[in-house]
């Protein structure tokens, strides 16, 4: 194994990780502020990778579909905030699971309905299209990278919004006393919509983002809510840094379970049956490592009523 | 006094639809509304399971599907070792594999409660939405292994030829299949029952509602949480085991975080808490997926919208807005 | 588009089935197959090239019923059931997955139904499990590997570095690459089913010094695996399965794809005269491309058509020696039935090119001449 794979995998664990955290965010922001657990996090996802996918081969724009799928996914947030989520605040988390399980199966069938069943195409802006050299002999795809730089924008936006901007103070005051902000006479429905909106269109960034250099299709929203679901609850559910570290440790975690196993079970196995059980193995183990923290930490790793 | 007499009333007429429908389609020689029927019965069973940790105990278990898969796996490992005569193991000793539904259905429960009961200790830790998500991460857990794993075909499942035997009774014919599914899952509506109105009930529902007042009285909330959550797997495995001989195959699908959601949508369309309110759930789902089925591909769209409009504006399900009030809240 | 095609399918099927009841000896076709949920598209050409056949015979005593299993293997059950028992179905077909298929086939052939498989071809259901009621028109699925590996080794590759999801199908095409394939093996990768980031595995493939990359990712990941491959500079070129290359999915893959080398049974620039009116005649009728899913289909539907013309589908045994002989002209050219009933065929190399602003393939040549599965010394039959 040289250096030059082994940083080359660090790098593609922390891509990995913080477009995982483009959609932990928003979720653990929906769930701090307002007390919601979103399963159709994943459906403002496919939402903003079909838009950027649309507008892009309309407009022939890559950047201009971005844009899009920001756009889209905020208001596609934003309306199901105010047509049911809105309903939802003061219901148990049961009905929460039930109704937004219910606008997964809204979002993908109707996406079908309107797009196909095929997937659609959007490429890499030719821009960021390619590979780049970096020290040590790295080789790296310019695309990832600019993910990367993306995604630290991203945390580092949120970071300023929270700690410096009216809305940061107010979001924060919704975290710990809802009943507060309400006295305190802010229009806490506005707020509600806001902060939803805000976390529908990083999701939505999200989306367009892996889009690109995955494939946007209907269904392609679910997996990768489950993982954000699981980095948030080793974060601590609520917690923008604990999201932003959950990321990065799922990220590095996978990617290099991944990698790393399969090897590992050559050093005392037949070469076929070692790959096939660290394949296994790695699939499991982000699962293996969310149940050690919660063993550890049942309110997760950085919880944000702690 | 008058909604409980009017549930018990609107109860005993679903377990009697659903006990004639599928000897009128028989009579119309129409055998495929038996099979339907079956799998309305085991979609109950499995939302009986269910019902037990979410309605009784407030446990918002969103990894059912693993208790529905191990179950159904169980069946189908133990059959197919039978079926092709290889033992399980054979030192130290010779352990077969076995084609007797009554022997089948029991390591399918033993099996899914020992996988309840080491989920339990873990995720039982956690509440709120914490329990949610670790359940859910313990059946992807579970589904991922299944997948990757070939001794058991992995992604392709595993076909049983021939349905498992019953002690005196053809299980080919769909009817008699039928009959036996019926039977289960009125036990397990009557041990639901008797638990309910004992003193375990009374415990699990003091767990859910006064935690303080329970560990005063020298009661281990967490203990009665476990033995719930390993009881309702256990029918939910059960339920499984069943719905592996309706298919005669069985598949890591089963183990899907779709087929936990589907779950918890009997539960939910029938009305939380309800005895009954798995059976009117799964019935209504299966009415509707072979109505809608047949008019749009898109049926699932329509299945969102009525979910929703349940869960918003019918919080009781079907049986809440039948027999009235909510009994447990 | 896709809605008004199916509408279209639809009150075709239903108007046949009215006309069909008519007539005597009437055939009455179950369809389950795939329209809803991942992998749709795969099972809309089924259905589309199946009808197109249908239309063009115009034979009124053949009537179709379509289901949609969503890829489930216990609605597809369940959906057969409802075919055999309620509907009274003489033939089933349709099914596009592996796994569906060792759910419903057994038990349908065991309750004495005929069944042609338009896509799947389980190696179970060639050896030993083969049954006289089975026929597959399509492919087994180590074949188009097996060609894969025949011509890398004739091409003067030594060094692959083969990759396919962690799962039985996954392993049964890396077998059959292996199968053929003479030089040695950088690597084997196994990935998670479904999985969409290949940077770690593409990472591997850059540090291997492998001469080439055998890929079988069928669906969203193949196009997903295609692009990353494409933005990381690595330049090994791609060998694989038509499964990722096909007219379905290349638009979505895009540039990315051109130039890979893949292996297929079918092609629409194979030179003969029944393509050639099939392709014109699928596009007329849906206004796109067909794939090698609807050729499938469409010599499936031939298959049902030339047999009934002969033998009455009540009469299983005489149904079933017309349907051994196939006397149809397939897209694909002459076909053949192996002693197991699946087909012996010649398999393509295929280059993917770009035509105007469609992605396409082009047939380099052959790879393999009437080519049988490694699983039919196995079956009885």
């Amino acid at each position: 194994m040289t250096a030059a794979l082994l940083i080359e995998q660090l790098l593609n664990g922390v891509q990995f990780g913080l477009m995982l955290f483009l959609m932990a965010a928003g979720l653990t922001l929906v769930f701090g502020v307002m007390g919601l657990i979103n399963l159709a996090h994943g459906s403002l996802y496919m939402v903003g990778a079909f838009a950027c996918a649309a507008v892009a081969n309309f407009t022939g724009s890559f950047w201009i579909g971005l844009g899009a799928s920001l756009a889209a996914a905020a208001a596609a947030g934003a309306i199901i905030e105010i047509v049911v989520i809105r309903r939802l605040y003061n219901r148990d988390h049961l009905d929460q699971v039930l109704a937004t399980f219910a606008l997964i199966l809204i979002f993908s069938e109707g996406t079908r309905w309107v797009f196909g069943s095929f997937p659609l195409f959007l490429d890499v802006p030719e821009l960021l299209s390619g590979p780049v050299s970096l020290p040590f002999g790295v080789q790296y795809s310019i695309y990832r990278l600019a993910i990367i730089v993306i995604g630290c924008l991203v945390a580092l936006g949120l970071y300023l919004l929270i700690t410096k901007t009216r809305l940061g103070i107010r979001i924060r005051a919704g975290e710990s006393d809802r009943a507060m902000i309400a006295a305190l006479g802010i229009d806490i429905r506005t707020l509600y919509t806001i902060v939803f909106a805000l976390g529908a269109g990083l999701a939505g960034l999200a989306g367009a983002l892996v889009g690109a250099i995955q494939s946007v299709q209907v269904g392609m929203g679910e997996p990768v809510l489950i993982l954000a679901f699981v980095v948030i609850v080793i974060g601590g559910i609520g917690s923008i840094k604990g999201s932003l570290f959950g990321s990065l440790l799922v990220g590095l975690v996978d990617t290099m379970g991944r990698f790393l196993l399969p090897s590992f079970f050559k050093l005392f196995m037949d070469p076929s049956q070692a790959t096939s059980v660290g394949s296994a193995l790695a699939s499991m183990l982000i699962y293996i490592l969310m149940a050690l923290v919660l063993v550890v930490k049942p309110k997760g790793l950085f919880s944000a009523n702690a | 006094m008058l909604n409980v007499s009017r549930e018990t009333i609107l109860n005993c007429l679903l377990a009697l639809t659903l006990l004639v429908v599928p000897f009128i389609a028989l009579s119309l020689d129409e055998p495929f509304y038996v099979t339907l029927a079956t799998r309305v019965a085991i979609y109950a069973l499995a939302g009986v399971g269910l019902n037990l940790a979410l309605g009784l105990g407030g446990l918002i278990s969103f990894g059912h599907a693993a208790f529905f898969g191990i179950g159904g796996y169980a069946v189908g490992i133990l059959a197919s070792h039978a079926l092709n005569y290889e033992p399980h193991f054979s030192s130290p000793f010779e352990l077969e594999g076995t084609t007797q539904m009554l022997i089948l259905w029991l390591v399918a429960m033993i099996v899914s409660g020992l996988a309840a009961l080491i989920i339990g200790l873990f995720s039982l830790r956690t509440s709120g939405v914490y329990f949610i998500m670790i359940t859910l991460a313990f059946a992807q857990m579970i589904y991922y292994f299944a997948i990757s794993w070939p001794a058991y075909g992995g992604e392709d499942g595993l076909s049983i030829y021939v349905r498992n035997g019953f002690p005196g009774v053809n299980t080919l014919i769909p009817i008699n299949f039928f009959l036996i599914t019926f039977g289960v899952l009125m036990s397990a509506l009557f041990l639901v029952a008797t638990l309910r109105n004992s003193r375990f009930g009374a415990a699990l529902q003091a767990a859910r509602q006064n935690e303080d007042r329970l560990s005063a009285v020298g009661i281990k909330p967490f203990n009665i949480r476990l033995a719930t959550f390993v009881i309702s797997a256990m029918i939910t495995g059960l339920a499984g085991a069943l719905f592996a001989d309706l298919n005669r195959f069985v598949s890591p699908n089963m183990l899907s975080w779709h087929t936990s959601g589907e779950i918890m949508v009997f539960v939910i369309l029938g009305g939380v808490g309800r005895l009954f309110g798995p059976v009117a759930g799964a019935a209504l789902f299966i009415l509707f997926e072979f109505i809608f089925g047949g008019l749009t591909e898109h049926w699932m769209f329509f299945l969102g919208l009525v979910l929703l409009a349940v869960v918003l504006f019918a919080r009781g399900g079907l049986i809440g807005s039948l027999a009235g009030k909510v009994r447990y809240d | 588009m896709g809605k008004m095609n199916f509408v279209k399918a639809g009150l075709m099927g239903l108007s046949l089935c009215v006309a069909g009841t008519a007539m005597a000896e009437p055939v009455k076709v179950g369809m389950i197959t795939t329209l809803s949920g991942g992998g749709s598209g795969l099972g809309v050409d089924v259905r589309d090239g199946f009808m197109l056949a249908v239309k063009q015979a115009g034979n009124k005593d053949l009537s179709v019923v379509i289901e949609d299993d969503a890829r489930k293997p216990s609605l597809a059950v369940q959906i057969a059931d409802k075919m055999i028992q309620s509907e009274k179905v003489d033939i089933l077909t349709g099914i596009i997955w592996s796994n569906l298929a060792m759910a419903v086939v057994p038990s349908a052939v065991a309750q004495g139904k005929i069944y042609i498989s338009p896509n799947a071809g389980p190696s179970k259901l060639a050896g030993k499990g083969c049954h006289p009621n089975y026929f597959n028109a399509s492919f087994q699925n180590d074949n188009l590997p097996e060609a894969m590996g025949a011509y890398a080794s004739e091409n003067g590759f030594k060094n692959s570095f083969i990759i396919a999801p962690n799962y039985p199908a996954g392993k049964d095409v890396l077998n059959g690459y292996k199968r053929f394939y003479k030089g040695k093996l950088s690597a084997e990768v196994y990935t998670k089913l479904g999985q969409k980031d290949y940077a770690a595995e593409i990472a591997q493939i850059r540090a291997s010094g492998a001469d080439s990359v055998f890929i079988f990712l069928p669906g969203g990941m193949g196009i997903a695996f295609m692009k990353q491959y494409a933005q990381s500079g690595v330049d090994i070129p791609v060998l694989g399965p038509a499964f990722s290359f096909d007219q379905g999915i290349l638009q979505a893959v895009g540039a990315s794809a051109l130039g890979v080398k893949n292996t297929s049974h079918w092609n629409k620039d194979l030179d003969f005269a029944a393509n050639k009116k099939f392709v014109a005649s699928f596009q007329a009728e849906y206004g796109r491309l067909p794939s090698l899913y609807a050729v499938q289909g469409f010599d499936t539907a031939s298959l049902i058509l030339s047999a009934m013309a002969k033998a009455d589908v009540k009469d299983t045994e005489a149904f079933r020696a017309e349907l051994k002989k196939i006397d149809i002209a397939s897209p694909r050219g002459p076909l053949k039935f192996g002693n197991n009933q699946h087909l012996i065929q010649t398999i393509y190399v295929r280059e993917v090119i770009k035509e105007g602003d469609i992605y396409t393939n082009k047939t380099n040549g052959v790879a393999i001449k009437d080519h049988q599965d490694a699983y039919a010394v196995d079956c009885k039959m």
